[in-house]
């Protein structure tokens, strides 16, 4: 994640604060193009909207979506909710800790959720709750991309893709 | 030229449907067959995905749980001309687990291709709101009220009482809300419609905004379903084109517009306050009630806000009539509900049957068991704020008001099935944490007292098993029943109380009395 690749942020609020859009359809626009809500565009989005900047930053940090620094090249999101617990995901997360070095962020402990979207290195896994593939359990996403009935072979097999394409998208660059 | 389906659904895309897709027309180009790949929605029929269905003079012959390197085995297999494979399901009408429900409010799915407007008119569509039409809208709202139809959402609010009071409200704007906000783990069956049928819950609100005196309709869509929304943007496009929406639907004169609205992954935006607040692009804080939405909702004006199944259900009512709607089900509990098999589970899917069908039925009938093959211990119907069912429970008949007086929900009717290696002490603690991670903050009760309960259930855990303790969780989930201002803390108690009261020995305490009747529940 280049910066040069991400707007400025005055320009992204420029670019996405249209008037009829509330500020959680601004908010997405700018993760969307961005990656995630540069912590400068609270200012400029508090002063297109007439709001306070905590207003703006209240909203931006409710949410568990939002995130306030880039993503890791590859997020896993983990579903541990009860459909998935049934089919063991506690078991394939300790897996998947155990696979990538990584740790689950604990959000529980922490109201404020932008530190749940921490992350060292090139992986961040992340818990979530619920897919909506609850008749097909375990469900996670890796990247954006939803799998369903994971193991942990199926798991090692898409991490591998997903590494692989990250290390050939940075050769790219 | 053979028509083949590969289903769109992202149950489908997260098995590897989109790479099928392409490695038949890859092995079709290839060997010069003729094929007409339609991306169908699913079936409903989860443990069977991707199931690729073929056209073929006697009907459309299914493949289960096909991957991408079978499509060229597939081909060998004369599977364009219905051939016999190791994958083969056979006609899939005829499959039981499908030709035993009773599909009202998923009569389309699986069949139809979900984005073509043609497919939705040939297949019964608009026929609801063609005759909603000639009606007045307090003819309207009489008729959902005949129709016996309660929010399927899980508060099983009667909906057309909910319209009558919009429709009466005097306002110079009114707002038709769809709560899609489907967080509840278990659940699918909105996700079903919003992908395999987004044209039903189109229909649907604009039935209801022609009811209410509605002009504006918002679609509210959990973050984690971006499948659901792509689908339902192409569609809300496809439908303003064909003059289903905008300033003169299907001629009538009337106008009704309808706008896709993202979450952002706070799980008690699902509360319907708290869902409107979210729209108006703020903190989705729960709002004390009353006025009701009905009366002051989005932005202040009369809303009518529905769950996708509730909407999705109104077409089929004004197509073949309340009364035939009203003839399915049992007591206060008109109509269908479509059951969602999850968690451990051998056949998971939508199961859409009448009211008065048994927990056991759908569990073992349908859902073959547990996918584990150990015996089940507990299922929790009606998502995370529902109660854990220990057997003795699993013959009680699936009605609103049966399920209310042994404690439980019915809710949206989605079931998770636990199998005799789950540790419900755990899930009880874990449902408390789950409170603390979504709590909006905005009453004392739900925000506190999930924290203090994650910490009581852990000590009781790691030993303390005195009196003292127990005391304090029950009078804490007493609290929080009777004090928090939605159901988030208020029924966050009912799985929690349910696992102490049938699966004592979980927490380390003396196992229930043999006489299977466990102290009274917080309902």
């Amino acid at each position: 994640m280049e910066e040069t690749t991400v707007s400025a942020p005055d320009d992204l609020v420029r670019s996405h604060a249209q008037p009829g859009r509330t500020l959680l359809a601004i908010l997405h626009a700018i993760q969307d193009e961005a990656g995630y809500v540069p912590p400068a565009a609270v200012a400029p989005l508090a002063k297109a909207l007439n709001l306070s900047r905590a207003e703006v930053h209240g909203v931006i940090t409710y949410y568990h979506h939002f995130r306030t620094t880039p993503p890791a090249p590859v997020t896993v999101q983990l579903c541990r909710a009860e459909s998935c617990r049934s089919m063991g995901s506690e078991a394939l997360a300790q897996h998947i800790e155990a696979h990538t070095g990584c740790h689950f962020a604990q959000h529980g402990h922490d109201h404020d959720h932008g530190h749940a979207h921490e992350h060292a290195g090139p992986v961040a896994l992340e818990s979530v709750y619920c897919l909506g593939q609850c008749a097909l359990s375990p469900a996670m996403m890796i990247n954006g991309t939803l799998h369903a009935k994971v193991t942990p072979q199926k798991f090692d097999a898409l991490f591998a893709a997903a590494m692989t394409a990250v290390a050939r998208n940075e050769e790219a660059a | 030229m053979t028509r083949v389906y590969v289903p769109r659904d992202s149950s489908a895309l997260a098995l590897g449907a989109q790479a099928i897709a392409e490695a038949i027309e890859r092995e079709a180009a290839a060997r010069g067959a003729s094929v007409e790949l339609v991306r169908n929605g699913s079936r409903g029929l989860l443990y069977l995905e991707p199931l690729v269905e073929v056209e073929t003079a006697q009907g459309r012959v299914g493949y289960a749980n096909v991957e991408a390197e079978d499509v060229a085995a597939l081909f060998d297999a004369g599977f364009l001309q219905g051939g016999h494979h190791a994958r083969s399901v056979g006609l899939v009408e005829q499959i039981a687990y499908l030709r035993k429900q009773q599909r009202l409010t998923f009569a389309r799915i699986g069949i139809t291709d979900p984005l073509s407007t043609d497919d939705y008119v040939a297949h019964g569509g608009l026929e609801g709101l063609r005759n909603a039409l000639k009606l007045t809208g307090a003819e309207a709202c009489e008729a959902l009220v005949e129709s016996g139809l309660r929010g399927r959402g899980g508060a099983a609010f009667p909906a057309g009482i909910k319209w009558r009071t919009v429709a009466n409200a005097q306002a110079d704007q009114k707002y038709v809300v769809c709560n899609a906000d489907e967080g509840d783990s278990g659940t699918f069956s909105d996700r079903l419609v919003m992908e395999s049928d987004p044209y039903v819950l189109i229909e649907g609100m604009t039935i209801a905004g022609m009811a209410v005196g509605a002009t504006v309709g918002h679609i509210y869509v959990r973050s984690e379903y971006p499948h659901s929304i792509a689908a339902l943007e192409e569609a809300i496009a496809r439908a303003r084109a064909a003059g289903w929406l905008g300033d003169d639907v299907l001629g009538s004169g009337k106008r009704f517009e309808l706008f896709v609205a993202k979450g952002a992954g706070a799980y008690v935006c699902g509360e319907e306050t708290a869902l409107l607040e979210s729209l108006e692009g703020k903190r989705g804080i729960v709002r004390a009630k009353p006025p009701l939405p009905a009366l002051a909702g989005l932005y202040g004006k009369p809303t009518v806000i529905n769950n996708v199944i509730t909407l999705a259900t109104v077409p089929i009512i004004f197509a073949k009539g309340a009364a035939f709607y009203k003839n399915f089900g049992m007591g206060r509990s008109r109509g269908t509900l479509p059951f969602q098999l999850a968690g451990n589970i051998a056949r998971g899917g939508l199961v859409e049957l009448a009211f008065g069908v048994t927990l056991r039925e759908l569990m073992f009938d349908y859902g073959g068991g547990t996918a584990s093959g150990r015996p089940a211990r507990a299922v929790q119907v009606g998502g995370p704020l529902g109660t854990y069912l220990p057997e003795s429970q699993w013959d009680i008949p699936m009605d609103y008001e049966a399920y209310a007086a042994v404690g439980a929900v019915v809710g949206h009717g989605g079931l998770v099935v636990h199998d005799d290696t789950s540790n419900l002490a755990e899930l009880a603690q874990y449902a408390m944490e789950f409170c603390t991670l979504e709590s909006c903050g905005k009453c004392t009760p739900c925000r506190i007292g999930s924290t203090r309960g994650v910490e009581v259930i852990a000590k009781i855990r790691k030993g303390d098993t005195s009196e003292k303790q127990v005391t304090l969780l029950r009078d804490l989930c007493d609290t929080m029943v009777s004090g928090s201002l939605c159901a988030m803390g208020g029924m966050t108690p009912y799985p929690v109380l349910s696992a102490l009261d049938h699966f004592p020995e979980d927490f380390g305490l003396e196992p229930a009395s043999a006489s299977g009747q466990p102290a009274a529940t917080a309902a």
